[in-house]
């Protein structure tokens, strides 16, 4: 199958510590690929580069075959066809929920906002959150705030999708209605790249975890090989902590 | 329905809600009424209370200084309204990033060094005297229009630098956010981060307008007969000081009102920020 997602060499700098050491990934269509890896090991970089939030130094990121930096995405077109969710929500405080979804469509992408504004409502039923239309995010829990904040990324229909830790902000009770959300865009066939600590929800949720450890993918495969019989010195010893911090349940 | 809570729950006598207050009424009545006794007894107090309040000489040198207030408030407005404007540009200048935007961000912050580190009232004297002496043909040589000139090209210094710590307030994810969302970089600033700097800035804002009612009076020392000018004609024709005391009465009543504004948005700012924080 074809990737859709092509990652080649990706090395990537902060000053002279280098983050991304030569990172090869391809990600197929609806795919879901967790990112695990203790703080500082360069998911969330990795993550960033593939929609050019963050620049990288060396190596390329290609979306269905087209070098993500081509002109022929234009300005906008990398943003709209590959969205993104992060860990603080960063919805516009000064909007209601529904303007947050309709900016991008209205502003970026020309779309009339009556038509803009049904589309959005028709998204925030899909996912629950019909009746906050007209609130403002601080009116939200966490938990809503960040379905809301992928309801925003999905306005402009991406085929891809983001996702920067979107729940290590969470009180632990309302971690699970963002997850639900997750599982049900892997249903509808979402491509998804995921940057969790949630090492159950990785489990369950991904085709392919990745473990990243000193800006490398040190090790992946499906969910059960990694988590169930980790090849690596590196990934033991990560899996075998957080195990001990009671965030997985040892295997078997 | 539900019972109000607080009833009955945990009631503070009247008389324990009243001591503070009577305290504080009694203890300030007797401070400021200790002073007002001590100055009014001194011997040289009626010279003093002739030379500057007397009561006919206010009443009589009212009119003027009321006319020249109001055209202190009048170029006190139309300069607010310009340095708004003028200073917000001057902050977007300085916020787009990009080589392309490189000569106006140098442009804002040369501009603002320089006019934040000149005395506004030679900037007047520069400005008001200075250009109308060129006499070049199509430009106003009034001094009341460059003396304005003046206050706003200084103030919007500091009104820059203002704005620009409100637009810095901004979370940087908010910026992030709205990239990645695919807004350009002037509609990131037009729809995600200025509305919330505008609302960070309004206490420190509402600071240098009080400051800008006052400094107003500079254009004076060009002749504009503004309330200080009217009340130093009054004083110059009758070597009595009241009616500076007149002028010091209206600007006090117009700023009061504006420094408790001030204090009131901070206050209610302040709180809204650790509403946000808990």
């Amino acid at each position: 199958m074809t990737s859709i997602i092509e990652i080649e060499g990706l090395t990537k700098y902060y000053g002279d510590r280098l983050v991304l050491d030569a990172v090869d990934l391809a990600v197929t269509p609806h795919e879901v690929v967790c990112l695990i890896g203790a703080s500082g090991s360069g998911k969330s970089t990795l993550l960033r580069c593939i929609n050019g939030l963050t620049e990288f130094d060396e190596g390329s990121v290609k979306l269905d075959g087209v070098d993500i930096y081509d002109e022929s995405f234009g300005r906008t077109g990398l943003y709209k066809r590959v969205g993104i969710v992060f860990q603080a929500y960063n919805l516009f405080p000064h909007m209601t929920v529904l303007d947050n979804v309709t900016l991008a469509p209205v502003r970026v992408h020309g779309r009339q906002r009556a038509e803009a504004e049904a589309a959005a409502m028709k998204l925030l039923e899909l996912f629950g959150l019909g009746q906050y239309a007209k609130a403002y995010p601080e009116q939200l829990s966490g938990g809503q705030q960040q379905r809301v904040a992928i309801v925003r990324s999905l306005a402009t229909e991406p085929e891809v999708l983001l996702l920067d830790e979107v729940t290590a902000a969470l009180d632990p009770e309302l971690i699970g209605e963002v997850l639900k959300i997750i599982r049900d865009l892997k249903t509808q066939g979402m491509t998804m790249v995921i940057v969790t600590h949630e090492m159950g929800f990785a489990r369950d949720v991904a085709d392919r975890v990745c473990f990243l450890d000193g800006g490398r993918i040190v090790e992946q495969g499906e969910p059960h090989m990694l988590f169930g019989n980790p090849q690596h010195a590196r990934t033991q010893k990560f899996l075998e902590r957080i195990v001990a911090a009671g965030r997985l349940q040892a295997a078997g | 329905m539900t019972r109000r809570p607080g009833k009955g729950r945990r009631t503070i006598a009247l008389k324990d809600r009243l001591a503070p207050v009577l305290i504080s009424l009694v203890s300030v009545i007797v401070v400021f009424g200790g002073i007002a006794y001590f100055v009014g007894s001194a011997p040289q107090w009626p010279r003093i209370q002739l030379q500057f309040f007397s009561v006919e000489a206010m009443i009589e040198a009212a009119p003027g200084v009321a006319r020249g207030f109001l055209v202190s408030m009048q170029i006190w407005l139309i300069s607010l309204v310009c340095i708004g404007v003028w200073a917000l540009m001057l902050a977007i200048f300085r916020a787009m990033h990009g080589p392309w935007f490189a000569p106006l961000r140098v442009f804002a912050i040369v501009y603002v060094d320089l006019f934040r580190g000149l005395p506004a009232l030679l900037m007047v004297l520069l400005f008001g005297f200075g250009i109308p002496a060129l006499n070049l043909p199509g430009l106003p040589t009034s001094g009341l229009f460059w003396g304005g000139v003046a206050l706003v090209l200084s103030y919007s210094a500091y009104a820059t630098e203002v704005y620009r710590s409100g637009i810095e307030a901004v979370h940087e994810g908010q910026s992030m956010a709205a990239k990645a969302l695919g807004l350009s970089q002037w509609q990131t600033l037009r729809f995600a981060i200025l509305p919330q700097a505008l609302r960070n800035v309004v206490p420190a804002m509402l600071n240098l307008v009080v400051a800008l009612q006052k400094d107003v009076a500079l254009l004076s020392v060009l002749g504009v007969r503004d309330a200080v000018r009217e009340a130093q004609i009054y004083t110059a024709r009758t070597f009595n000081y009241s009616s500076l005391v007149v002028a010091a009465i209206l600007f006090l009543l117009a700023t009061i009102p504006l420094a408790r504004l001030t204090d009131h948005l901070a206050r209610r700012d302040r709180q809204r920020r650790l509403q946000g924080v808990l």
